[in-house]
């Protein structure tokens, strides 16, 4: 009994040693120029997406080592500013004070689009609101209305919920609906405001609360959750998002995701970042619910 | 040969003196580590935005009253919940369970203890805030009392353990004397046994306390981290921001240097310092009660 145990085992260390024997010389060889691994993190957002591409870039060229981690846009360009990744997402645009740090510290972000995201407003599926103007969800998440029958649903209390502070996505709502897009609006969201952690916290809340109101990129969203269409102003039409209403510009809180770099892209970076706005690479885009570039 | 006992004596007594200075200086490097980082909040944001009611530093909002009550409420109620259930179950394992039940039931216990504070936030936000919506009307179940039932679990085992200990080490003789003046076995536990072991329970209660404030998973997860100021009774049942969870959020974003940064060192600060004062109360307790006892004895 004990000894096929210790035979496996033996056998397993084997396999790891042989295995990290391969992939440091196979390191080695790719390292000709420059280090064969690229350090990737960033938005919550486009983490699965990053994902995808990095396995399927090292399927392609097994040489190529790529992490990849998430902990929202602004950990992401942090670790950039601090020089500790190579490249950073961000489902928002750098900020000026965050580009200024970065150059405090010798380093110069270079901004690629390399996708397109909608964020899909979300409620409980028992919940009968279905269509909201833009003006609509700007006042239930400033605190102006904290019922849903003053935009047409049932007497019961509303419960807003956010991603974090530090996630792009926040930001991006906050300007983009909260501010209605106007520079010199100072809303801000309503301070019970429920902050969690992340798209599965948001999720998780919203499917089990009636009361719940959320917003999550629409790669996210699973289907029995029930997405709100968006007008742009009232008497507009109310629109669901999708691949083609955001290709086509009529759902109103779409987006462009960004990757960062230090400086100019060089070597096995550009390599990759070149493959990212392939057909192929832009493909799996499609696959995981976001929008491709042209 | 004496020679070499007595160097090996000097090396010895030397290791466990350090060994005991270290962690006075592990703490004052942490204490300072926190002042540098922390104080130059204070230059950069204004007092009257600093205790204002509105945390959101993305907006230079910096005002960390909320995050205050938040902890204090939700960790108020943690020990509403624990310090009745922990020294009554440590009483109950100490003083009135038989034998064999009292060595099936501390392991059991103690191993709650080792219980991963991630795993408990998943049955918050799974089971008990669903639930707790439900049963109480809530607009939503992520609030400081859902924080506070899981903390009340988490510092439970802490208590129970350490009260049970101080329980354990009354002599016999103080309960045979009881026993022996008629007293019931409830006076002999209320009036004799607890008061005896009155330090060690104090400590438990101070861990398991010191366990609710710093914990963060849990309450990250289960709170609605809303920064709403918690100050009325009924706050228990909205949503709230805690310290911990706080840092634990935002840490992770911000550039090094920056005023977020810096206040967020100054939460941490004010979070050690609402420990310390925690901890020198209790001290000063135990020492007080334990000079009035030893005139009593004299």
């Amino acid at each position: 009994m004990k000894r096929p145990q210790l035979l496996l085992f033996i056998l397993t260390i084997f396999t790891l040693l042989l295995t990290s024997c391969g992939s440091s010389s196979s390191g080695q060889t790719g390292a000709g120029s420059t280090a064969a691994y690229i350090e990737n993190k960033g938005s919550d957002t486009i983490v699965n997406l990053a994902l995808a591409w990095a396995e399927r870039y090292q399927q392609e060229y097994p040489d190529v080592r790529i992490s990849v981690t998430g902990g929202g846009s602004g950990t992401g360009i942090a670790a950039l500013i601090n020089g500790t990744v190579d490249i950073a997402n961000a489902s928002r645009q750098i900020k000026s004070e965050e580009v200024k740090l970065a150059e405090d510290n010798g380093i110069m972000p270079v901004e690629h689009v390399i996708a397109r995201d909608a964020i899909a407003v979300i409620v409980n599926p028992e919940n009968p609101v279905s269509e909201l103007t833009l003006e609509q969800i700007s006042d239930i998440y400033s605190g102006k209305f904290s019922n849903w029958n003053q935009v047409g649903g049932e007497d019961r209390p509303i419960v807003r919920l956010s991603r974090e502070t530090n996630s792009g996505t926040h930001v991006y709502f906050l300007e983009t609906v909260l501010r209605l897009g106007e520079k010199d609006n100072q809303t801000l969201f309503s301070m019970d405001t429920l902050l969690l952690p992340s798209s599965e916290g948001i999720i998780a809340e919203v499917r089990q609360n009636p009361n719940a109101i959320g917003y999550d990129g629409l790669g996210y969203v699973p289907k029995d959750l029930k997405m709100i269409a968006i007008a742009k102003q009232a008497g507009g039409a109310y629109i669901l998002p999708s691949v083609e209403t955001v290709n086509n510009n009529t759902y109103p809180i779409a987006r462009d995701l960004y990757m960062y770099t230090a400086g100019e892209p060089k070597g096995i970076v550009k390599t990759y970042l070149d493959w990212i706005l392939s057909a192929e690479a832009q493909q799996i885009v499609k696959e995981l619910g976001f929008v491709p570039i042209k | 040969m004496q020679k070499t006992l007595n160097w090996r004596e000097y090396v010895i007594t030397r290791a466990v003196k350090a060994s005991g200075y270290s962690a006075i200086v592990f703490v004052a490097l942490i204490f300072f580590f926190l002042l540098r980082e922390g104080l130059p909040t204070l230059a950069e944001v204004k007092l009257a935005n600093l205790f204002s009611i509105r945390w959101y530093p993305i907006e230079d909002y910096f005002g960390i009253l909320p995050l205050i009550t938040g902890s204090l409420i939700v960790t108020v109620g943690a020990g509403l919940i624990a310090i009745p259930f922990g020294i009554g179950t440590a009483v109950y394992i100490a003083e009135i369970a038989p034998r064999w039940m009292r060595e099936i039931l501390k392991p059991l216990v103690e191993l709650l203890g080792g219980l991963p504070s991630v795993v408990l936030g998943f049955l918050g936000i799974l089971v008990a805030a669903p639930y707790l919506r439900e049963f109480l009307n809530l607009p939503t179940g992520l609030t400081a009392l859902t924080g506070s039932l899981l903390l009340g679990g988490i510092s439970i085992p802490t208590i129970v353990s350490i009260a049970e200990d101080a329980l354990d080490a009354v002599p016999r003789s103080y309960r045979e004397g009881a026993w022996a003046l008629g007293a019931t076995k409830w006076q002999t536990i209320w009036r004799v046994t607890l008061p005896a072991a009155r330090s060690g329970v104090l400590t438990a209660v101070m861990l398991g306390i010191g366990r609710a404030v710093g914990e963060t998973m849990t309450v990250m997860m289960v709170t609605g981290n809303a920064p709403v100021l918690a100050i009325y009774p009924s706050s228990l049942f909205s949503p709230v921001r805690t310290m911990t969870a706080t840092i634990a959020a935002e840490m992770g974003e911000v550039a090094n240097g920056s005023v977020h940064y810096h206040t967020l060192f100054f939460i941490g600060m004010v979070l050690f310092l609402i420990s310390l004062a925690v901890n020198v109360a209790a001290a000063s307790v135990v020492f007080r009660t334990k000079k009035r006892a030893e005139r009593i004895l004299s």
